[in-house]
């Protein structure tokens, strides 16, 4: 019999009972609640008359509407649905005894740049969160994925989940990555090598020298966008990595609990012969610095290479979303990358606002300016822990010295549901994970990149390729 | 949850793939704290020229008339015909109560992404999946005559288009059953409890930490 994967084995540990029909219930060992697609599952166990089954299972935080410029109370949100939005969260976790690290705590931040920091999320766990970026959580060795919010009054109600077990991919990277090329630079080359159907249907693990390589934070990037090649999950192996990455956190176990923890996470390893479904191999060498350029993850190109040719695309139904993309964009087949004029920069979001991003995009602002035709940087840490630990290190005064602007944690450009937007029209370097038809404003237009790249072209005022920066 | 047993209805072509969930709804109205009413925004940025916010009177906006839900032809369908991979992006299940409540049962597609898939059968709304060419099909009989019907049957797990060969589509039998008679899924995961508490007696023995 073939070995197993890393997936079959998290799978395994948490199924709790296989129905006829092949659907199954597994258990959730950790749910992460945010307020905006929480609010109807709790009125659900309101409505039932059902309390939640371990309320200690839960950790609840509040991040996509939040205004970063700082404020002292919900009262001071002067968006009413979103101060509405806070307050129910509050109200919530409060009512139903889940821990919430709310307003003013220095806890407070990205559902998935908090969960981690706090070592809420553990090797071998199975962690959920209404929020497809869930995946991020995966870099630890767990099983961890999005969900709807009746999932979410699910898990709360009963701990478990009903799924269904989805197919193994492995993603695998093999060598040395080149200068300046970073973990965001790698997963936009794999999705845009897989497509951003590429994974549905799949749990994928990344794997290789060039991910084994990375810090857990660039394997938290890595899995965060797992969801943008169609992936529910991602995951990566444990190793030395990730049992320093988790030792010492708050949540962690401590102790005789630890040692008996780290026997069992070495473990979480796929089997030599373990089958995959699918492999996909890369070699490291070809990943280049990338730059999306149209309206879906996918439409990815190295910094320097030109924009895409529709009519090179054989399959119609892509050949007319790159139409439609070109027109929304704004841009012309053709044109080399490093002529995008940039308006705004963005550099934060649960793909890329960690400390190793910020101090990437803090060593390429350093003793530089932006450009004048810039008319905003934003540079918003992914939690309140981050924000802490980069104003220690100084980063802070770099980007405000550069003509940045240094804000409070939370999702804030990457989906715009708070003050912070882009104008129709506008162009943005994003650090974020989706570059949709008015993700980041009505019109708005995002190229995603490493925070390197995008502090890159907050100093040029148009993308340059961050291995000659000094020559553009 | 409403059953669904068999739908018949007009159909409405979206010729567009990978329509994400913020198309679907956009993120302005995922402030509300409710499920219902968010029909009047379902695409809300191609269905109108103005920009939409929450709370306002969407009759009275300036619409694009291009944009095929607007089209008199289409108004009261209550089967989404699109294309592949629909459903992609964030895992709000604000876009099936934005398709339910503007009047959508059925969306037909070639793939779905797997999370708006999943959303879509907690709130009685059923995504069928037909193979490229058969959607295609289905385009051109749309398209060529207005008032076009297709009669979704679930028991059967069939498409039945007012003209040509019904078309068989596979559905999960536990999604099929809830669909059917409308169960509500925590109820029935309640029923198992007791194997629920043995599970988690086993987890803790072997890793007393996830419990503390
Ligand atoms: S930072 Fe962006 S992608 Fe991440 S959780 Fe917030 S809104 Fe979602």
């Amino acid at each position: 019999m073939a070995g197993k994967t890393l997936y079959d084995k998290l799978w395994d540990a948490h199924l709790v009972t296989e129905r006829e029909d092949g659907s199954a219930l597994i258990y959730i060992d950790r749910q992460i609640i945010h307020e905006v697609t929480s609010p109807q599952a709790f009125e659900g166990l309101r409505l039932a008359g059902r309390k939640p089954w371990r309320t200690g299972a839960s950790v609840a935080t509040i991040d996509h509407n939040v205004p970063t410029t700082p404020f002292k109370s919900a009262a001071e949100i002067v968006d009413d649905t979103s101060r509405i939005q806070v307050q129910t969260l509050q109200d919530n976790t409060k009512e139903f005894g889940i821990t919430e690290f709310g307003i003013g705590d220095v806890r407070q931040g990205i559902v998935h740049v908090m969960a981690p920091e706090q070592g809420a999320v553990l090797p071998g766990m199975t962690v959920v969160c209404g929020d497809s970026h869930t995946s991020t959580n995966g870099a630890l060795a767990c099983l961890a994925h999005g969900i709807g919010t009746s999932e979410v009054e699910h898990v709360l109600a009963t701990q478990t989940l009903v799924a269904k077990k989805m197919k193994n991919m492995r993603v695998a990277v093999e060598g040395d990555l080149g200068p300046g090329v970073t973990a965001k630079d790698v997963v936009l080359h794999i999705i845009g090598v897989i497509g951003t159907a590429g994974g549905t249907g799949y749990a994928i693990e990344f794997a290789g020298s060039a991910i084994r390589g990375l810090s857990l934070e660039g394997r938290m990037t890595i899995c965060n966008m797992a969801i943008e090649a169609g992936a529910r999950a991602g995951m990566v192996a444990v190793d030395q990595t990730t049992i320093d990455y988790v030792e010492g956190r708050p949540f962690a176990p401590k102790g005789e609990d630890w040692d008996k923890a780290v026997d069992y996470w070495r473990t979480l390893v796929s089997d030599a012969d373990a089958e995959f479904d699918a492999e996909v191999n890369i070699d490291a060498a070809d990943i280049r610095p990338q730059v999306s350029w149209g309206t879906s993850p996918e439409m990815v190109v190295p910094v320097d290479g030109m924009l895409p040719d529709p009519q090179a695309e054989s399959d119609e139904v892509k050949r007319s979303g790159m139409q439609r993309a070109y027109e929304y964009m704004g841009l012309k087949p053709g044109v080399p990358v490093t002529d995008i004029q940039v308006d705004r920069v963005f550099i934060g979001s649960c793909t890329n606002s960690r400390i190793e991003d910020l101090r990437a995009a803090a060593e390429v602002a350093k003793g530089r300016k932006k450009a004048d035709s810039v008319k905003q940087v934003l540079v918003v840490p992914g939690s309140g822990l981050v924000k802490q630990q980069a104003e220690k290190e100084g980063l802070d005064k770099v980007f405000i010295e550069a003509g940045f602007e240094w804000r409070e944690p939370g999702c804030s450009m990457c989906l715009a549901m708070n003050p912070d937007r882009l104008e129709a029209g506008e162009h943005c370097a994003s650090t974020s994970n989706r570059n949709f038809e008015g993700r980041q404003g009505n019109g708005g237009r995002t190229h995603l990149v490493s925070p390197a790249m995008a502090a890159a072209a907050a100093v040029a005022g148009h993308f340059v390729d961050i291995r000659e920066l000094d020559r553009a | 949850m409403e059953k669904f047993i068999r739908q018949e209805g007009l159909v409405a072509p979206l010729d567009r793939a990978n329509v994400d969930t913020d198309q679907i709804i956009p993120k302005q109205f995922l402030k509300s704290i409710k499920r219902t009413g968010f029909g009047p925004n379902l695409f809300d940025e191609w269905r109108y020229l103005d920009e939409g916010f929450p709370g306002q009177d969407s009759s009275q906006r300036p619409k694009n008339e291009d944009f095929v839900l607007n089209q008199s032809r289409y108004q009261g369908a209550s089967i989404l015909l699109t294309r592949r991979n629909f459903g992609c992006g964030s895992s709000r299940e604000h876009a099936p109560w934005a398709l339910m409540d503007f009047g959508f049962k059925a969306i037909i597609a070639p793939s779905f992404a797997d999370i708006f898939y999943n959303n879509c059968f907690k709130n009685g709304l059923l995504p069928i999946v037909l193979s490229e060419d058969n959607v295609e099909a289905l385009f051109r009989a749309v398209e060529g005559k207005e008032g076009f019907r297709i009669t979704v049957d679930l028991e059967q797990q069939q498409v039945i288009p007012e003209s040509g060969e019904p078309l068989s589509f596979e559905i999960d039998e536990f999604r099929k059953h809830c669909l059917l008679n409308g169960l509500d899924e925590i109820g029935l995961t309640l029923n198992e409890a007791d194997t629920i508490r043995a599970y988690e007696a086993r987890r803790a023995e072997r890793e007393p930490w996830i419990f503390q």
